[in-house]
C-alpha cells in the first residue's frame, strides 16, 4: 500500500476546498438557512406535525440528504474531472499508485468534505429549530455510507464525462430531482396511493427514510430495507469503478 | 544492477483510432547517460515516453525500467521515473510548495522539506514557493513541472520537449541542472525537434520518425558515420565552367564563380579528396583558400528522413 500517496491525494483534495471557502462552506450554509426560513418557518408554521415531529424538525434529515447528495456528487466529480481536463492527472497516473489507492484518496476526501458539510448544516439548523437525534450512531453510519456512495458516483461521473456539460447533467437532471422527490420535504404517506408506489422506485427515498429514522425513530420504509439499499448502491458503484480501472475505460488509451 | 535503465523490446502501439503510432520499437538506454530522442511532429516521441511512464497502455511488446516490467511491476518501475510533460499540465490554483509536497507524496516518499527546498533553489523557484501557480509566467510554470518531476528523487528523468517556449536563460539553467543530475547518476531522456540541442548535451541520440526508430548512436559516431563533409575551395580567379581535368568529379561552382565545393563522406571509398586536389593542381586553377565543413545534425537528420520515405 502506498500510504504516502493516499495521504497526498487526500490532503490535496481537502486543501482544494479551503481555497474556495465561499463555495464550499458559505453557499451550502446560506441555502440551508433559506430552506429553513421558507419551509421551516414560513410554510412550516401552517403545517401540522408529522408523526409527532414539528415540520421544521421533520425536514432537517431530508434537507441534509438533499444537500449532501447534490454537493457530494458535483464536488467529487469536479475533483477528478479538473485534473483530467487540465492534463495534470498525468502525475497521478504515472505515479506508483494502484487504482484502489487513487479511489481511496479522491473518494475519501470528497466523502470527508460532505460529512463536514452535513455537520455544518446540522449546526445551522439549530439556529432555526429545536431538534434532537435519537440514534446518533446510526445517524453517523447512514451519513458516512451515503457520503462515500455518492462520492463514488461523483468520481465515476468525473472519469466518464468528456465535457463540463456532461459533468453537470447527472447531478442536475438526476440527483437533484430524485432528492427532491425522495421525501425530503414530506412524508411519503402524504402522497396519493399511486404515487406512493411510484416513489418506492426512487432510491433516495430509502436514504432519507433511514436517515430520518435515526433522528426521530419514524420511517416511511423499514430500516433494514434502507440499509440494504444504501449498501447495494455502495457495492454497485464500487464495482463500476473497479470495471473502469480494469478496462482503462476513459482513463488510458 | 541492470545495465540498462530503460529497455524497450519490440514495442508497437496502435491507438484506438486505428493509428499505428509505434512500430516494433527497440531501445536501450544506459544508466547515467543523457539520451536525446529526435524526431519531427507526430513521430511518436510522446507516445513512447507515455508508455514507459504508464500513461498510455503498452500495445505489443515489453518495457522494463531498471529491470522491472512497467505493467506487471508498475510500482517498482514508476518509482524510478520522473516525467516533465510536453504540455504545461498543472493545477494552476495550487501553490508551488503544496504541489511539490503532493508530488513527493504521491510517488510514495516521506516528506523531506530540505530536499524540496534544494530543488526549488536549483530552479530559482524558492522565492516563488508561496505563489499561486496561476500567477507564474509560462517559463516559471515549466520550472515548477521540472521541480515536481524531481521531487521524489527519480533515477531517470524524462523531459518531453523541455525547451519549447523557453528563453535562453531558462535553457541555460536547465542544462546546468541536467549536468548536475548527471553527475549524481541520474539518467536523462529528452525529446526535441532542435538538433543543436541534442548535439549540445546528449551522449547518444536516437532518431525516430513515423513510429520507427531509424537510428541510435553515440553523438560522435553518428556525426562521423553520417557526417557528410564539404570541401570548399576559394579560387583566385572566377570560373564559369569546370576544366576538363575535373570531369568525373561532382563539383559545384559557386554563384560568383569563385568557389568550388565538393561533398564527401569521411572513411568512405567514395572519398576522393586527394584526387580532386590533384586534378585541381593539374588544371592550373589557383586557390586562395581551402576549407572543410562538417554537416550538422540538422543535415544528417534531413537526409535520414529522406531516406526513410
Ligand atoms: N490518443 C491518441 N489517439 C490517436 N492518435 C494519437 C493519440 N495520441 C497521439 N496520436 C497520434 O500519434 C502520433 C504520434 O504522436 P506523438 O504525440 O507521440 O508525437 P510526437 O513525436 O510527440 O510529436 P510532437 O513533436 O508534435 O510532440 C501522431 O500522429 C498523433 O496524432
Ligand atoms: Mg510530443
Amino acid at each position: 500500500m502506498n500510504w504516502y500517496a493516499i495521504k497526498a491525494i487526500y490532503l490535496s483534495e481537502l486543501h482544494r476546498s479551503w481555497r474556495t471557502p465561499l463555495q464550499s462552506i458559505a453557499s451550502p450554509v446560506l441555502s440551508t438557512s433559506l430552506y429553513f426560513i421558507v419551509f421551516g418557518s414560513a410554510i412550516g408554521s401552517a403545517m401540522t406535525e408529522i408523526g409527532g415531529v414539528s415540520y421544521g424538525a421533520f425536514i432537517i434529515p431530508g434537507l441534509i440528504m438533499l444537500m449532501v447528495l447534490t454537493e457530494t456528487t458535483s464536488n467529487a466529480s469536479f475533483g477528478i474531472y479538473m485534473p483530467k481536463w487540465s492534463g495534470a492527472i498525468y502525475e497521478v497516473l504515472s505515479a506508483p499508485v494502484s487504482a484502489f489507492e487513487i479511489v481511496v484518496g479522491y473518494v475519501g476526501a470528497a466523502a470527508t468534505k460532505s460529512i463536514i458539510l452535513a455537520m455544518l448544516i446540522l449546526l445551522t439548523a439549530k439556529l432555526f429549530v429545536d431538534y434532537s437525534i435519537l440514534h446518533p450512531l446510526w445517524m453517523m453510519l447512514f451519513l458516512v455510507l451515503t457520503c462515500i456512495t455518492f462520492s463514488m458516483l461523483g468520481f465515476i461521473l468525473g472519469v466518464v464525462a468528456d465535457g463540463f456539460e456532461k459533468l453537470q447533467v447527472i447531478p442536475l437532471m438526476v440527483v437533484t430531482p430524485l432528492a427532491f422527490l425522495g421525501g425530503t420535504f414530506y412524508s411519503i404517506s402524504m402522497l396519493p396511493e399511486f404515487w406512493q408506489k411510484v416513489t418506492l422506485f426512487n432510491p433516495v427515498v430509502y436514504l432519507v427514510s433511514g436517515f430520518r429514522w435515526s433522528f426521530y425513530g419514524t420511517a416511511d420504509v423499514s430500516l433494514t430495507f434502507s440499509l440494504m439499499m444504501i449498501t447495494a448502491f455502495l457495492i454497485m458503484f464500487m464495482m463500476f469503478i473497479w470495471w473502469i480501472f480494469k478496462t482503462g475505460y476513459k482513463v488510458k488509451v | 544492477m541492470e545495465n540498462h535503465i530503460i529497455d524497450v523490446r519490440n514495442l508497437s502501439k496502435q491507438y484506438p483510432s486505428g493509428f499505428q503510432a509505434l512500430k516494433q520499437v527497440n531501445l536501450q538506454i544506459k544508466r547515467g547517460e543523457i539520451f536525446a530522442l529526435l524526431g519531427p511532429n507526430g513521430a511518436g516521441k510522446t507516445t513512447l515516453i507515455s508508455i514507459i511512464c504508464g500513461l498510455v497502455n503498452v500495445g505489443e511488446g515489453q518495457v522494463l525500467v531498471g529491470g522491472y516490467d512497467v505493467v506487471k511491476q508498475y510500482r517498482q518501475a514508476r518509482k524510478q521515473i520522473g516525467l516533465v510533460p510536453q504540455e504545461l499540465a498543472i493545477d494552476v490554483f495550487a501553490f508551488v510548495w503544496d504541489t511539490m509536497v503532493f508530488s513527493r507524496g504521491v510517488f510514495g516518499k516521506p516528506r523531506d522539506d530540505a530536499y524540496l527546498e534544494e530543488i526549488l533553489r536549483a530552479l530559482s523557484l524558492w522565492d516563488k514557493r508561496r505563489a499561486k501557480i496561476q500567477f507564474l509566467s509560462g517559463g516559471m510554470k515549466r520550472r515548477v513541472l521540472i521541480a515536481k518531476a524531481l521531487a521524489h528523487e527519480p533515477e531517470v528523468l524524462f523531459l518531453d520537449e523541455p525547451t519549447a517556449g523557453v528563453d535562453v536563460e531558462l535553457r541555460r539553467d536547465m542544462w546546468r541542472l541536467v549536468e548536475k543530475l548527471r553527475q549524481r547518476g541520474t539518467t536523462i531522456i529528452l525529446t526535441t525537434h532542435y538538433i543543436e540541442e541534442a548535439e549540445e548535451i546528449a551522449d547518444r541520440i536516437g532518431i525516430i520518425n513515423h513510429g520507427e526508430i531509424l537510428l541510435v548512436d553515440n553523438k560522435q559516431d553518428l556525426m562521423k558515420k553520417l557526417g557528410r563533409k564539404q570541401l570548399i575551395l576559394q579560387l583566385q580567379h572566377p570560373i564559369t565552367q569546370l576544366p576538363g581535368e575535373l570531369n568525373g568529379f561532382v563539383l559545384h561552382i559557386g554563384q560568383d564563380g569563385k568557389t568550388l565545393t565538393y561533398d564527401y563522406v569521411d572513411n568512405q571509398p567514395t572519398n576522393h579528396v586527394t584526387e580532386v586536389l590533384a586534378a585541381i593542381h593539374r588544371s592550373g586553377i589557383e586557390l586562395s583558400d581551402v576549407q572543410t565543413k562538417q554537416s550538422t545534425l540538422e543535415q544528417i537528420f534531413v537526409s535520414l528522413l529522406e531516406e526513410s520515405k
